[in-house]
């Protein structure tokens, strides 16, 4: 999209009123949101014990799968378009010729550094055949750095795992299932 | 003076001079979409992406009268009081129109495609397309067949510019490529039983403004956003193309031809271009050794140059052997060293390595068989030196008369150099210390074994067959345990501070004639030696 584009609306930050210019009637509405908080119900488990309460797997941002396409085939088309959105530089992919006659590029290695990945989402955002996904898996933990470095066959499990509780994205997702 | 108006802005054409639409819009600082028109190759005006509107100026009342219809940029002549519009309504929409055509029938996977990120067809869609598709076609994936051991072809990305076509018969004069069925079903083929084997064959792949084309040697190695330019020079032949060294991370993955009018133009042969592997082969030497009883031991480098420089010093007569892969200021450097230590010191131009002939294609584009970059920039530097252009053999006449008692050699060969007999012949002095890439005879009499730079590693100059030098900078660092050579040549000269090559040019363009062109800025494009040494000649005599 260009910046010239008609359908971009450009908006101005809005002025401040008299409430904002006097400043004491927004600290005294910021210190009501304390307030509240102060005397509602709390949200802090005592994890491992109690599992915290996830709102919406499917947008929730915890450790990495690969999908598998219908035939049971890693979906991903080796494209780096993770790699390249990745700001933590965690994402290794090899990607060669594949093996079959209706695609054309695959994977031949794809490794996630856990432990440097921010889980920003945003390789999930980048893909552009909804290969690589968000789950909920919210605890990550292992005995070795080593241990948290995840291949292809480690992000394929995860999917294995996560699929019936976590569906693909499908069309009306946005997702190109 | 004939006046050529793009856009409203005047450009002016030298007498005789000969400019298309697009190459006079390029003056006026105005890009003109472009897929079929190459400027080396013959125009066929058959993408019409490069519409524009036309028209003349009356020279005398200055009333502009324009053509109906768009016409072809590149075929259109800029004459004298040719108006050029290029950003109307009307040509803007013809663009939209012609990249909608295009991706009618266009796969788009981009995302497995080699060519993304320096596709014409994507940058012109961004910058030119609409961005709604009408057409409902779903990506898919491209057919795909292979035209020769080079070159690939993925068949649906193809816009039929026919750029590779027209090169096979213009440039490599070898026409493999044709045009296959007529209409919308025109594809790009070779006659069966006679595949795209022409020794510059990659250079379609550069051509293709799509990934229709793709390098086998390159294929799905690397993205194209990932990796780096550095402007260097192929160190394959003596022709010295001017190239581009893409590597990502300290990996070269491709070279490219750089545009240089005087050597190259636009293209380089394959034997170049997929001539880099060398340098990362697992048979390159890393580690710096001293001969003791029968084996070898490991050293510190800088255990080992105190020593080398203390066995020298000890030693009455030197020899150096200045390899003609070393750059110019290397080879200064060294033949200044061991002239330091010893003022008789015996510098001579190392084995030029010889394939077969010099091969010329139909555009004039030479192959030459003398594989090394920089034969002429080491002659000259070792006729400074001895007077005269010594070889290997006036080495050898003084080490057999028990002359000389060191010698330094330097190799940096792809190929074999040398042979047993005259390894035997150098390994008769006293201290030889071989600087190498990979094992070689003579490396195997060394007392001291050395790790060589390779050609992306160097920093310096080459000078080609026809004296023209090309200052390039490194593109990547040696792998761990090698040190490139300038650097090394400084430190053992003592000078303080790190090397510099343009310094170290500098000085030789002031101490020898012959590099006196070289005394200004180097420009991307080289120099001309000769032109230098005839204008000295002419102002002295």
């Amino acid at each position: 999209m260009k910046p010239t584009d008609p359908k971009i609306k450009w908006i101005e930050e809005p002025k401040l009123g008299l409430a904002g210019k006097m400043y004491l009637p927004l600290f005294v509405q910021g210190l009501s949101t304390t307030a509240k908080h102060l005397f509602s119900p709390k949200v802090t488990v005592s994890f491992p014990e109690a599992r915290p309460q996830i709102g919406n797997p499917l947008i929730y941002r915890g450790v990495h799968r690969l999908n598998k396409d219908s035939q049971g085939r890693v979906k991903c088309v080796a494209c780096f378009l993770c790699a390249t959105a990745c700001p933590a530089h965690c994402i290794d992919i090899v990607g060669v010729e594949s093996p079959w006659p209706d695609r054309e590029k695959y994977p031949q290695s794809f490794t996630i550094d856990e432990l440097r990945c921010i889980f920003c989402g945003m390789c999930e955002e980048a893909c552009p055949v909804d290969a690589i996904e968000l789950t909920s898996l919210c605890d990550l933990t292992g005995r070795s750095r080593e241990e948290l470095i995840f291949d292809k066959e480690k992000l394929l499990s995860v999917y294995d795992q996560t699929k019936d509780a976590e569906p693909m994205k499908s069309n009306s997702l946005g997702g190109t299932l | 003076m004939a006046i050529v108006i793009v856009d409203g802005k005047e450009i002016e054409l030298a007498p005789g001079e000969r400019l298309n639409g697009i190459q006079a819009a390029e003056r006026a600082g105005i890009d003109i979409p472009r897929y079929c028109w190459h400027p080396g190759l013959s125009v066929v005006a058959s993408c019409r992406m490069r519409l524009v509107e036309t028209g003349t100026r009356n020279s005398e009342t200055g009333a502009i009268a324009m053509m109906p219809k768009l016409v072809p940029a590149c075929q259109t002549p800029a004459t004298d009081n040719t108006v050029f519009v290029t950003n109307s309504e009307k040509v803007e929409r013809s663009r939209a129109m012609v990249e909608e055509d295009l991706l009618i029938d266009h796969p788009i996977d981009c995302p497995i495609c080699d060519k993304a990120g320096e596709c014409y067809l994507q940058d012109y869609h961004f910058k030119y397309g609409q961005d709604k598709r009408r057409a409902d076609v779903r990506p898919f994936t491209s057919r795909r067949r292979e035209m020769g051991k080079t070159v690939t072809l993925f068949v649906d990305r193809c816009v039929m510019c026919t750029r590779c076509v027209r090169f096979t018969r213009e440039i490599s004069g070898s026409g493999e490529l044709f045009v296959i069925n007529r209409g919308s079903d025109e594809e790009i083929d070779v006659f069966p039983g006679h595949p795209l084997e022409n020794k510059m064959s990659g250079n379609v792949v550069d051509l293709c403004p799509v990934g229709a084309l793709g390098d086998r040697d390159f294929l799905y190695q690397q993205r194209v956003w990932f990796m780096k330019q550095h402007p260097g020079v192929c160190t394959g032949c003596s022709t010295g193309c001017s190239i581009d060294v893409e590597e990502n991370l300290d990996t070269v993955y491709r070279l490219k031809p750089r545009t240089n009018p005087h050597v190259n133009q636009w293209w380089m042969c394959d034997e170049g271009r997929y001539g880099f592997h060398h340098v990362h082969s697992d048979r390159r030497l890393t580690n710096v050794r001293r001969r003791e009883n029968e084996g070898f031991v490991n050293l510190e480098w800088s255990d080992a140059l105190a020593e080398i420089d203390q066995r020298f010093r000890s030693i009455s007569r030197l020899g150096a052997i200045l390899s003609p892969h070393l750059t110019v200021e290397e080879a200064y450097l060294l033949a200044k060293y061991v002239r330091q230590l010893d003022p008789q010191a015996v510098v001579v131009v190392g084995p030029v390595p010889v394939v077969g002939e010099d091969e010329t294609f139909k555009n004039g584009f030479t192959i030459r068989g003398e594989k090394c970059p920089n034969r002429r920039g080491v002659e000259e530097i070792v006729s400074h030196f001895m007077g005269r252009v010594a070889t290997l053999d006036d080495l050898l006449g003084g080490i057999d008369a028990g002359e000389v008692g060191g010698v330094w050699a330097s190799g940096g060969y792809k190929q074999d150099w040398i042979d047993d007999a005259t390894a035997e012949r150098v390994a008769a002095v006293e201290c030889l210390v071989v600087q190498d890439l990979f094992s070689s005879p003579l490396l195997e009499r060394a007392a001291y074994q050395l790790p060589a730079a390779a050609f992306a590693e160097r920093e310096g100059s080459y000078v080609n067959h026809a004296d023209r030098l090309q200052s390039v900078a490194w593109a990547i660092r040696p792998p761990a345990g090698v040190r490139v050579e300038a650097g090394l040549f400084w430190q053992l000269l003592g000078v303080p501070g790190l090397v510099k090559a343009r310094r170290v040019l500098d000085e030789i363009a002031k101490e020898i004639a012959f590099f006196s062109a070289a005394i200004d800025l180097v420009g991307p494009l080289g120099v001309d030696l000769k032109a230098g040494v005839l204008a000295e000649a002419a102002a002295t005599g």
